[in-house]
């Protein structure tokens, strides 16, 4: 059995998801452009549609190529993907220096006696919002954290309950929950709070909770359930069969059951 | 004492007679003219003002160019900030921590004329590095950029053992930088990474930073002994077979998305500084094409008193 690292499952499973995704933003764009023709203009918006016909038809080719050119051609994808969504907020200043800065004063001490004549480079300490202390008494909401690479999908937000996709199973979150470090396999997030349930799919990553009702989930790539597309994902998960059956390599047979996992994931996630 | 003013006349008039049309040629142009003729040349402050005022478009217009690659890789910059909190609430943020094998990665641009900041990273890695040093004790480089990679290979060439460049040659997104972490992961071994970058504060300032991700080992050490580390173990730990797998996969894990968030803070530090670099090249520019005006103006109006005085003075003697 090959030791593939935690890294590499990621990048798979990532290549893997974008051409699903790929064709779901492409979809929304398309939309995106015929409601809001005043939108204020990300010029991007006009080149997509001619080069998503042949990035299709990269996509496809690039399931026949090696490792590497995949990997390029889904750091394309994912780049062009990403950088045509229209952020148009207004920026603040400084976006994350919270009000007291909080700085590790051994490690100051340490290299103002082996170098005094130049300032410490500042450490994640000083940026980090400070987090809440663990109340006595098991809070009423719990507070979620849902990060991407590319953008927060919810900071700070209240809900009643959490479903995330562990290893070991869907694991429900209430506040009060055990401290817990949970890695996740692509699946279903589902976040409740009163009566709406949002549910996201996720490539895999990681969950803590911690004893304050805080809960971090990271995860590379999500998308909202009903933005899949049923037909892909039976097609995904037809050519990834065929290919566990036909790989020879260790490798090949890893990343083919990797993509069997991930598309039966989606189809129970559609289904489910 | 007439003689001798017409000889003196005489010369005068005959440094005129040699060159070539000298009234006409001192009108129309001031020209280097060949050897004997009096008139002060400009041509040398001309040709330095017109290389002037083109160095000042060219600023100009990287000016505007890094200010809009700038906007465009904001955005993805300040999304990212939210991907190494979780990862410091849960382990909390060790920078004297004591270990054996520290990587310093250095983060740096490709590109040159970005002012101070590829400086700034390399004189703090070289910091690092005598921080780390001591017996038993070994710090390596892994480097990120061309230019990193140009002044530490001076010096500490033996440390350096990996260097990566043209990182954005495709514009940068998370699967880049996790194959890039993995690699460094494979090829290095560590106890500690420390990866040094400049964090994008606002246009015209950027922070040196550090960030420090600690191998498995390190932080059930850590965890054991106490400290920040100390209430990892009242975690429990969901999926996997044992508690050492999962760490070993929360360390690979959290050391590509801190990279990811560095590349991108570095990167929008490299526009920002470039953009401030090219402003103040071109005000200077603008100065200084101000001064060589000047100097112009009054190189030129002495040569036209000087060519009007010897034809004044030779037609009075003329006259008189």
């Amino acid at each position: 059995m090959i030791y593939l690292s935690f890294n590499k499952i990621i990048i798979i499973i990532i290549i893997i998801l974008c051409k699903i995704f790929y064709s779901i933003r492409r979809r929304n764009r398309q939309k995106r452009v015929e409601n809001n023709i005043q939108h204020p203009l990300s010029p991007a918006d006009a080149p997509p549609l001619p080069i998503s016909e042949s990035a299709d038809a990269d996509a496809a080719a690039a399931s026949s190529t090696t490792i590497t050119t995949m990997f390029r051609q889904a750091s394309r994808l994912l780049a062009r993907s990403i950088n045509q969504q229209p952020k148009m907020m207004a920026r603040a200043f400084s976006t994350d220096v919270p009000a007291t800065p909080t700085v590790d004063s051994t490690f100051v001490e340490s290299w103002k006696k082996v170098i005094p004549n130049m300032e410490p480079p500042k450490t994640p300490l000083t940026f980090m919002q400070p987090r809440p202390s663990t109340p006595s008494t098991i809070p009423s909401k719990l507070t979620v954290n849902f990060v991407l690479p590319y953008a927060s999908e919810l900071s700070s937000k209240e809900v009643d309950m959490v479903i995330v996709p562990a290893t070991t199973g869907q694991m429900g979150v209430l506040p009060g929950h055990v401290p817990t470090i949970a890695e996740l396999k692509p699946g279903v997030l589902s976040v409740h709070e009163g009566n709406d349930v949002t549910k996201y799919f996720l490539s895999s990553g990681f969950a803590f909770i911690h004893a304050n009702s805080v809960a971090d989930i990271i995860a590379i790539e999500a998308v909202p359930i009903d933005q899949i597309d049923q037909s892909l994902v039976q097609k995904g998960l037809a050519e990834f069969t065929q290919k566990l059956s036909t790989a020879t390599t260790d490798l090949e047979k890893a990343e083919a059951q990797i993509g069997v996992d991930v598309h039966s994931a989606l189809n129970s996630a559609l289904t489910g | 004492m007439a003689m001798a003013a017409l000889r003196r006349e005489g010369r005068r008039f005959a440094a005129p007679l040699i060159s070539p049309q000298p009234i006409r040629s001192s009108l129309i142009a001031e020209e280097q003219a060949p050897l004997g003729v009096r008139s002060i040349s400009t041509q040398v402050v001309r040709n330095r003002m017109k290389s002037v005022k083109n160095i000042q478009k060219i600023t100009k217009a990287m000016k505007m160019v890094a200010a809009s690659k700038l906007r465009a890789i904001q955005t993805r910059a300040e999304n990212s900030r939210g991907l190494w909190q979780p990862f410091t609430a849960l382990l909390g943020d060790a920078p004297s921590v004591d270990v054996k094998k520290n990587v310093i990665v250095t983060i740096s641009s490709d590109k040159g004329l970005c002012g101070g900041i590829n400086s700034t990273s390399v004189k703090i890695s070289k910091a690092m590095h005598k921080l780390t040093a001591g017996p038993e004790k070994e710090t390596k480089y892994v480097i990120l950029g061309e230019k990193a990679k140009a002044q530490l290979i001076r010096d500490s060439k033996k440390d350096i053992e990996l260097s990566i460049t043209e990182l954005q040659k495709n514009p940068l997104n998370y699967t880049q930088v996790s194959v890039l972490a993995d690699d460094i992961l494979k090829n290095v071994e560590y106890d500690a990474l420390r990866i040094i970058f400049n964090k994008f504060h606002s246009v015209v300032s950027f922070l040196p930073t550090m960030s420090t991700v600690l191998s498995p080992e390190v932080v059930e050490r850590e965890a054991e002994s106490g400290g920040k580390l100390g209430d990892l173990d009242s975690y429990e730990i969901e999926g996997g077979e044992t508690k050492g797998e999962i760490l070993q996969n929360l360390a690979e894990f959290q050391f590509s998305c801190v990279l990811f968030n560095a590349v991108l803070e570095n990167a929008c530090s490299e526009q920002g500084a470039r953009m401030s670099a090219m402003d103040s090249s071109s005000r200077n520019a603008g100065e200084m094409l101000d001064r060589l005006t000047l100097t112009y103006n009054r190189t030129r109006q002495a040569s036209i008193t000087t060519e009007l005085i010897e034809i004044i003075s030779g037609a009075s003697a003329l006259e008189g």
